[in-house]
């Protein structure tokens, strides 16, 4: 069998560390036919708006896209659980002729007595946007007729990727955020928000009890188990600390210009990256208490996690990662993370990474590795085995084809039930890459199908 | 529509058309599913799938962008074909549209047409418009089965092979037990679709893109000369039904069968089988029958006391009723996202018997099957993964057969056709049951009957 060709017109988005300098094709379209593993715009503004617990997520469009994503994230919540439902107005072949604006709103009269949200967000699929339903002018009225924010959600499918999704929720996000309330003077508080964390397995309440730890705030996780009235007031923050940059720098962006809020970018992948983002957390608030207890968070943590990790590294030592992720952020940080349990990344590639994401993957691989933007089954089959990778990182589309090659997986979706932020994140991402790696299963398959005497 | 129904849904129990569509074109050899839309569709329902089956699902896009909106989405598929031919060098390629192709109105039949005049290519191109909003999943799977036997089969000679049609919600071991019985009676017979190999692969030293396996192209353009077809839709619409198609262009008789779930509606299969054959009912086959009759007598007191919530495709639920009724497990709720009247009607009939309050819905969702099992004191629930939502909310302990399984393993293992199918269902239904009884049996009859009194002194 030979080697799958690589598409010409994909050959621009697949770069070698070390070989002659080419800059990567990257946030562009995706190539037709080519089997994308991408996702669409309203699946970004879902990823971000979902975990806001208390709202109620009405999908404006046919029953498929709501059905696909019924609660398939792990977003855990306290107390409020009206997200985890899905609504959708199920639109059909007479409302595609004649319009969905009646059934819209005939949606939102039965829905909001019913429920009684706080908040409403209407997401508009890709249908919506080309039969031109006025979702600004439903939505307002709906707004009015009930006395509660109906927000619309500009999500059609088709006007660009996921990112583009990540944008118009964070427009949404912005609408809903108040002025801050003044302050008294000279009032000294550590207050922060916590910007793109969805609380997967837990992580964000893993990481506020971090910062409470060393006597920060947190005001409001975007989005976490958040509620209305956190997000409200939002505005009341000394400093927005952002973790999946992807889908969140251009609100911290917006917040910046008009509330003049600083911002940090974070991440809490991995113990060098958690300590070195508690100690810029206490840099930035320049007082020394914060400072004292976040070295003595770092230095209790790590002597609690040191012994396990160094036990799955010294069977992980030399070992070699493919890794294929939605989001440059996670990339980054899954290349640093592998270093401490050992580990080279020889592949690396996201759905939706910016250039100067891929720039920064390229400064931390090492020669020879490939880097790829946008790939297909086809080319992540290729260079799993060109590049002798061990294992794979990526989501559920990517698993079965891992194990059909042999080669050993680790779960990085938004489906995980188990967390990887943080120092208790650090040794289940150890623990699952052994328990991968490590299973004796490999052993057993390794002499192939065939028997002795076939 | 039923009494429930909403504008609205409400935590969804179907799906839409396009997944059916590529599900079929799954079961076809050396055939690539190519979505004509924007990309996320095809993202989340090769998801959906590869959960499903723990395979890698391969589905092309168009990947309609904003322009190909606007101006017609032509040259995004014929690239499309071009690149997929050029990875996957498939023996056909199967286009369906999506919502946003057919808002458009993208004519892809013109458009594959032309494409094939155009680079003369080798391979089939077989379209079927399949708009999100037009139908279930259900519905989607049958139009691509009717459409492929449009542009595939012409009349040919008659002879003397079956033709076996099969609903989506079967598995890969399913089908290899249909094939089995087959085989026990020396039927020749054409599969459609046949995913018992392509969605069930082995571990192998060498992965191919394309899975071997599927209804051979040669075997479908002969399926117009075949002397039955057996389809196992149960009620299916005849306007959605291949057979129905098969009888109405070249004269194949249609055998319009449930799917052999079940004593009653295993035994309907199998006389067809032999009907059509004139053979008789080979001896293995027979003792496979006494064996699930044995079962079912040792089941009967454990299995009255099932009453059970059936939910998923309409051509499942139909037989998993009959199945059901025969055992005395008379449901509470029986429920499909799709189906139609007649559905309704045929199912009630089935159900005729049963003293207990019973509701049929169709074109419904979770959220009211979920009330309405509670309401009617359902105690167990049978179908895909959707119903997790029943096991967590409202208790009802969950057996999961059809699709999807996302939430479990094997679910290309789950065998439920047939006699011996049929009682390893009814056994894990019903020990679903008893494994709760043990579980909590002591405590409630403690709290039933148990009484507090004040102990005298002098008793001690
Ligand atoms: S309902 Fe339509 S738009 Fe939504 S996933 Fe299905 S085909 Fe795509
Ligand atoms: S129709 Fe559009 S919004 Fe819905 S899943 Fe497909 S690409 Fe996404």
């Amino acid at each position: 069998m030979g080697v799958p060709s690589i598409l010409e017109n994909r050959q621009q988005s697949i770069v070698f560390k070390g070989r002659k300098k080419q800059e990567i094709r990257c946030e562009t379209d995706s190539e037709a036919g080519c089997v994308s593993q991408r996702a669409c715009v309203y699946c970004g503004a879902r990823v971000v708006l979902n975990p806001v617990a208390d709202a109620l997520h009405l999908v404006h469009g046919p029953i498929g896209c709501a059905s696909y994503t019924w609660d398939i994230r792990g977003s855990l919540n306290s107390g409020a659980d009206l997200y985890r439902n899905s609504f959708s107005t199920d639109l059909k072949e007479q409302d595609i002729i004649f319009g969905g604006e009646k059934k819209l709103t005939a949606a939102l009269d039965e829905l909001i007595p019913q429920f009684q949200p706080p908040l409403v967000f209407v997401y508009s699929t890709c249908v919506v946007g080309v039969i031109g339903d006025d979702l600004d002018a439903v939505c307002k009225a709906a707004s009015l007729r009930y006395g509660i924010p109906v927000k619309p959600v500009q999500s059609s499918g088709f006007i660009g990727s996921k990112s583009a999704g990540y944008r118009a929720a964070c427009d949404v996000l912005f609408q809903l955020i108040e002025p801050p309330q003044p302050l008294e003077k000279d009032t000294k508080r550590f207050r922060l928000n916590y910007l793109g964390d969805f609380n997967l397995a837990g992580e964000a309440w893993i990481i506020r009890s971090y910062l409470e730890r060393i006597g920060v705030t947190v005001n409001v996780v975007f989005t976490g188990d958040s509620r209305y009235e956190q997000i409200r007031g939002a505005a009341n923050a000394d400093l927005n600390i952002i973790q999946c940059a992807g889908s969140m720098h251009y609100l911290a962006g917006k917040l910046q210009e008009a509330y003049g809020i600083p911002c940090l970018s974070v991440s809490f992948l991995g113990l060098d990256d958690t300590a070195e983002t508690l100690r810029a957390i206490a840099r930035h608030f320049n007082d020394p208490s914060i400072s004292e207890q976040a070295e003595a968070l770092i230095a209790e943590e790590s002597a609690r996690v040191m012994p396990a990790i160094l036990k799955y590294k010294s069977r992980l030592q030399g070992k070699k990662a493919a890794v294929y992720v939605g989001g440059g952020f996670k990339a980054i940080s899954l290349i640093k993370q592998f270093r401490e349990i050992g580990m080279e990344v020889v592949m690396i590639g996201t759905q939706t990474g910016r250039k100067e994401e891929y720039e920064k993957m390229d400064s931390l691989v090492n020669e020879g590795a490939v880097i790829l933007d946008d790939a297909n089954p086809a080319e992540l089959e290729r260079f799993m085995l060109e590049q002798g990778a061990d294992l794979l990182v990526g989501g559920v589309k990517e698993r079965p084809l891992a194990y059909k090659l042999g080669v050993a997986f680790v779960d990085h979706n938004h489906d995980r039930k188990h967390p990887l932020s943080g120092y208790a994140g650090a040794v289940n991402f150890a623990a699952e890459v052994y328990s991968t790696l490590g299973s004796p299963v490999w052993q057993a398959v390794q002499g192939g199908v065939r028997h002795g005497r076939v | 529509m039923g009494e429930y129904n909403r504008d609205l849904s409400q935590n969804p129990c179907h799906m839409c058309m396009p997944m059916g569509g590529i599900l079929a074109l799954k079961g076809i050899e050396g055939a690539m599913p190519l979505l004509h839309g924007s990309q996320g569709c095809s993202t989340y329902m090769r998801r959906h799938i590869a959960e499903h089956f723990n395979e890698p699902v391969d589905v092309a896009s168009s990947a309609l962008n904003e322009k190909g909106t606007v101006y017609g989405g032509k040259a995004n598929l014929k690239k499309a074909m071009d690149n997929v031919r050029r990875v996957y060098q498939p023996k056909l390629i199967g286009i369906l549209t999506t919502c946003l192709a057919e808002t458009i109105g993208e004519d892809i039949r013109q458009i594959s047409s032309e494409y094939q005049a155009e680079t003369e290519c080798d391979c089939r191109i077989v379209t079927a418009a399949t708009p999100g909003y037009g139908g279930t999943h259900t519905e989607g799977y049958w139009r691509m089965l009717r459409e492929l036997l449009v542009q595939l089969t012409a009349p040919v000679e008659k002879h003397e092979r079956i033709n076996l049609i099969v609903p989506a919600a079967l598995s890969p071991a399913d089908l290899r037990q249909i094939k089995q019985t087959l085989a026990l009676f020396g039927a020749e017979y054409t599969l459609l679709p046949d995913i018992s190999e392509t969605m069930d692969r082995p571990y192998e030293d060498c992965y191919g893109k394309m899975a071997d396996g599927g209804t051979p192209l040669a075997e479908i353009a002969q399926m117009a000369g075949a002397v039955a077809t057996l389809e196992l839709g149960g009620p299916v619409d005849a306007k959605l039904s291949p057979g129905q198609l098969l009888q109405d262009s070249y004269g194949v008789p249609l055998y319009k069968l449930p799917i052999p779930i079940g004593l009653a509606n295993s035994d309907q299969f199998i006389e067809a089988i032999s009907t059509v054959l004139n053979k008789p009912v080979p001896a293995a086959i027979c003792r496979e029958r006494g064996l699930l009759m044995d079962a079912m007598i040792d089941a009967h007191k454990h299995s009255f006391q099932v009453r059970p919530v059936l939910f998923g495709d309409p051509e499942m639920v139909f037989a998993l009723a009959g199945f059901c009724a025969e055992n005395g497990m008379f449901p509470g709720v029986v429920a499909t996202g799709g189906g139609s009247a007649g559905w309704r009607k045929a199912v009630a009939e089935l159900l005729a018997d049963s003293m207990n309050p019973l509701d049929v819905i169709e074109e419904t969702d979770m959220s009211i099957v979920r009330a309405r099992s509670e309401a009617n004191q359902v105690n167990l629930a049978v179908g895909p993964s959707v119903g997790r939502y029943l096991e967590e909310q409202a208790d009802i302990p969950l057996v999961r057969i059809g699709f999807p399984i996302q939430d479990r393993l094997g679910a290309q293992r789950i065998l439920s056709v047939g006699y011996q199918g049929t009682a390893l269902l009814l056994d894990k239904m019903v020990n679903c049951l008893l494994e709760r009884k043990h579980k909590t049996y002591r405590s409630d009859l403690f709290q039933a009957y148990y009484q507090e009194r004040e102990v005298a002194r002098h008793e001690l």
